[in-house]
């Protein structure tokens, strides 16, 4: 395999989106969309798709720029540094991910449109408060030439803002099958679907999506009925990545924050950072933000070279990521004592963030499961 | 396939036939313990003829220190090769040929440090096994503070004349030649008055005491040096200037020990592994629970050790965040000891039990976060050079 390091191109890629986002989606971002109650900002979503982010996994017949899952989880991860908020992960990663795989020439078109930045994606797939796409009871029902999709869906990212919804829905057998599951696109304005906004900790975009009779047809069908697996396993996986990556970035931009504060924060005579009890938990820190680095980068090559075979590096990537944004933030907290509790200080943000992307897509017990079903236990 | 890429893989095809038929095959898929360990030195016995004529095969090919340069006994293979070569023998189940400090630690030194000379006359004999070296790098009160090395040297012309006492020294009492830190200069601050010297340990005046340890085995020992007179050009570097020799061996030891830690159940997972301790071990929801974060963080160390490796290629070396790997493999393996004990429950609590030597193992884990460097020590490393944060 390819090595963990970052290629020249890979280095240039990440300088690139670091000195954009610095500039252009500080925290103080994604603080000005919380109080001005938006999920996020239109034109810096225009900018992205630009420079190609939004086509990062896109053919580039359709418009990408096709530049592969590394580099989603590049960008990914500076976006997690500074909590930058935008539809990249719906869209740009989990949508184009299944739309490429469903093939044909409507998903060509709507490939076309999230390049293009037109268009934006919302994955509706879980309907309690744990990610289990197979236990999807909301229901597919034949009628007429077409479908009508009754239930609801609950924890959708970005789901209130976005113009499409892929939506998960049992066509037969029953909930906790992966059988039986399809995958529909639907627009988000269709009759019969109410979306209700989570006021959810981290000021980001999650809806509840009613189904009530919604009506969808035989093209409105992504892939086979009853095999919604085939398009969502690689979708999920590819989401699953780059929600690590933008995890570990999260925990970067944490400790950044937080080793900032060590080296100026004075008491008893000296900076707080001379005191070996933190200089320790500081350390250990960086120790574990190295290794899941790595599980990071491992993940994303795995998925350009051999996709088929990335449950254990998409899994491992999670599961690390999870863990190491959560030690992040609670430290980064602790060591800034007062003024972190304080909603003026950023570093709140830092900890909503990571607890709302420790349960999307999995947590880490889902996912270190994984791991070890893949390695034979 | 890029040609680097096909080079490799040319390699690899390559080695795994000569592993296949120079390996012999009494050694193969034997569970590794230290017992069995080749460490070589004048006065080694091996186990049996197998060992002793894979390590004779071994030496013909260059294998025993790979990327050492085939001047000096090595192999003149890249990084990238020497990963395949391992990779390969591990699949193969063979077993290192021949393991010892000259190849870890002092090798390295002198590649960087040592005169020709010195190369020309001791890498040779280390990568044939004939001379064991030990490491005499502590001291009764020069532990983490090692910079506080009392042991003299006092330079009398033509020789130095050691006295002092270390302490510590693994195998000092089976090796040939011991590589230590000795104070040249008594009036310098403390770094700035120590030397990098080799003694050949039958040198009139060396005496060793073996010190038994937890685990029952007695591999270390006090060393004393009582008027030892050693030949000036066995200064390795400058006088005064041992200190940077030292830290640049520890890089090289700390990244050796803390890839102990993903060798251990021969790239099988720690849940098969439990799973054959017995069929209802994973059934306890702790144990199961520890596991899997075990084997999360076990994959994520052995990556980490690669991605570093390939830093090391790339020439960025690997410096200060051996620091780190050091910490992360030892803690993680003693982690994953303690869930062997708990695993096989009183099975395991016999010196030599139905699970072989699981106990001195597990005991033998808990040195690996204090040699080399403890745990602290490391973390302040980290602390102070990576993250810079400020001194008291
Ligand atoms: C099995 C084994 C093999 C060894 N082999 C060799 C060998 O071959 N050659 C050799 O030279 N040495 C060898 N050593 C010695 C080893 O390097 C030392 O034991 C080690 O450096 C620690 O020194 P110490 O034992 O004096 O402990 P101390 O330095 O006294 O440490 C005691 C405790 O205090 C902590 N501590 C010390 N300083 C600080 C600080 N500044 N901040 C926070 N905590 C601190 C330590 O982490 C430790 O927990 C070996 C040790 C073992 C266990």
């Amino acid at each position: 395999m390819t090595s963990l390091l970052d290629s020249d191109d890979e280095v240039m890629l990440r300088d690139a989106a670091r000195g954009f986002l610095d500039s252009n989606a500080p925290v103080a971002a994604l603080r000005a969309n919380r109080d001005e109650g938006r999920a996020h900002d239109p034109v810096l979503w225009r900018d992205m798709a630009a420079m190609g982010w939004a086509g990062v996994l896109i053919p580039e017949t359709a418009g990408g720029a096709d530049m592969g899952h590394r580099a989603a989880g590049i960008l990914a991860h500076e976006m997690g540094v500074t909590l930058a908020a935008s539809p990249f992960l719906s869209s740009a990663v989990i949508a184009a991910t299944t739309l490429r795989h469903a093939a044909g020439a409507r998903a060509h078109d709507a490939l076309a449109g999230i390049a293009a930045g037109e268009v934006t994606y919302a994955l509706a797939v879980d309907e309690g408060p744990k990610h289990a796409p197979e236990r999807s009871a909301l229901s597919a029902e034949r009628a007429g030439n077409g479908y009508r999709l009754s239930g609801a869906k609950t924890f959708v990212a970005d789901g209130a803002s976005a113009g499409r919804v892929l939506v998960l829905a049992r066509t037969s057998g029953t909930p906790g099958q992966a059988a039986g599951l399809s995958l529909f696109d639907i627009d988000a304005d269709r009759a019969g679907l109410s979306r209700r906004p989570l006021d959810t900790v981290d000021a980001r975009d999650h809806a509840r999506l009613d189904f009530d009779g919604v009506e969808a047809t035989g093209d409105d069908l992504l892939g086979e009925a009853d095999d919604a697996m085939r398009l969502l396993r690689p979708a999920l996986e590819a989401g699953q990545a780059a929600l690590a990556a933008e995890l570990a970035g999260l925990a970067g931009g944490i400790s950044a924050m937080t080793l900032g504060y060590l080296k100026e924060r004075r008491q008893f005579g000296r900076t707080i950072g001379s005191f070996q009890a933190l200089q320790h938990r500081a350390a250990h820190l960086w120790a574990e933000t190295e290794v899941t680095a790595s599980a990071i980068a491992n993940a994303g090559r795995v998925l350009d070279e051999t996709p088929d075979d990335a449950t254990l590096a998409v899994s491992l990537a999670k599961a690390r990521a999870t863990r190491t944004a959560d030690l992040a933030v609670r430290e980064g907290i602790q060591m800034h004592g007062g003024i972190g509790m304080t909603d003026d200080h950023d570093a709140g943000f830092f900890m909503k963030r990571a607890r709302v992307g420790a349960e999307w897509l999995g947590d880490y017990g889902y996912h270190a499961a994984r791991v070890a079903a893949a390695r034979g236990f | 396939m890029t040609t680097a890429a096909s080079d490799l893989e040319t390699f690899r095809a390559e080695i795994a036939g000569w592993i296949a038929t120079a390996c012999p095959d009494g050694l193969r898929n034997r569970p590794m313990n230290e017992d069995r360990i080749v460490w070589g030195g004048r006065r080694w016995v091996f186990d049996d003829d197998d060992q002793r004529i894979w390590l004779e095969r071994a030496i013909d090919k260059g294998i025993t220190a790979p990327r050492w340069p085939v001047e000096y006994g090595g192999g003149g293979i890249s990084r990238a090769h020497e990963k395949i070569l391992r990779e390969e023998m591990t699949r193969l189940g063979a077993p290192p040929p021949l393991e010892s400090f000259g190849l870890w630690m002092l090798g390295p030194a002198l590649l960087a440090f040592g005169s020709d000379e010195q190369k020309a006359r001791h890498l040779p004999p280390i990568t044939r096994g004939e001379i064991r070296w030990c490491q005499g790098y502590s001291e009764p009160g020069a532990g983490s503070d090692l910079a506080n090395v009392q042991t003299r040297a006092e330079d009398m012309g033509d020789h130095y004349l050691i006295n002092g006492q270390k302490i510590w020294t693994s195998y000092a009492d089976q090796a040939d030649w011991i590589f230590a830190l000795v104070r040249t200069d008594r009036e310098a601050p403390k770094h700035k008055g120590i030397s990098f010297l080799l003694m050949d340990m039958e040198s009139p005046g060396i005496s060793t005491r073996p010190i038994r340890l937890i685990s029952g085995k007695s591999p270390f020992c006090e060393t004393f040096f009582d008027n030892v007179k050693v030949p000036r050009e066995n200064l390795v570097g400058e006088v005064n200037r041992g200190w940077d020799i030292a830290k640049y061996l520890l890089t090289h030891e700390r990244e050796m020990i803390g890839g102990g830690a993903r060798g251990l159940l021969g790239g099988r997972s720690l849940g098969a592994f439990l799973g054959d301790l017995g069929a209802d071990v994973l059934d306890d929801p702790v144990i199961r629970a520890e596991a899997m974060a075990a084997e999360v963080d076990t994959l994520a160390f052995a990556m980490t050790m690669d991605r570093y490796k390939d830093r090391a290629e790339a020439g960025s070396g690997v410096g200060d965040a051996s620091a780190m790997l050091k910490y992360y493999g030892t803690e993680l393996n003693k982690r994953r000891y303690e869930l062997l004990m708990t695993a096989a429950g009183s099975d395991a609590l016999q010196w030599d039990g139905p699970h072989g030597a699981l106990a001195p193992e597990w005991l033998r884990t808990k040195a690996n976060s204090i040699e080399g460097g403890t745990s602290e020590v490391m973390l302040d490393i980290i602390a102070k050079r990576v993250l810079e944060l400020p001194g008291a």
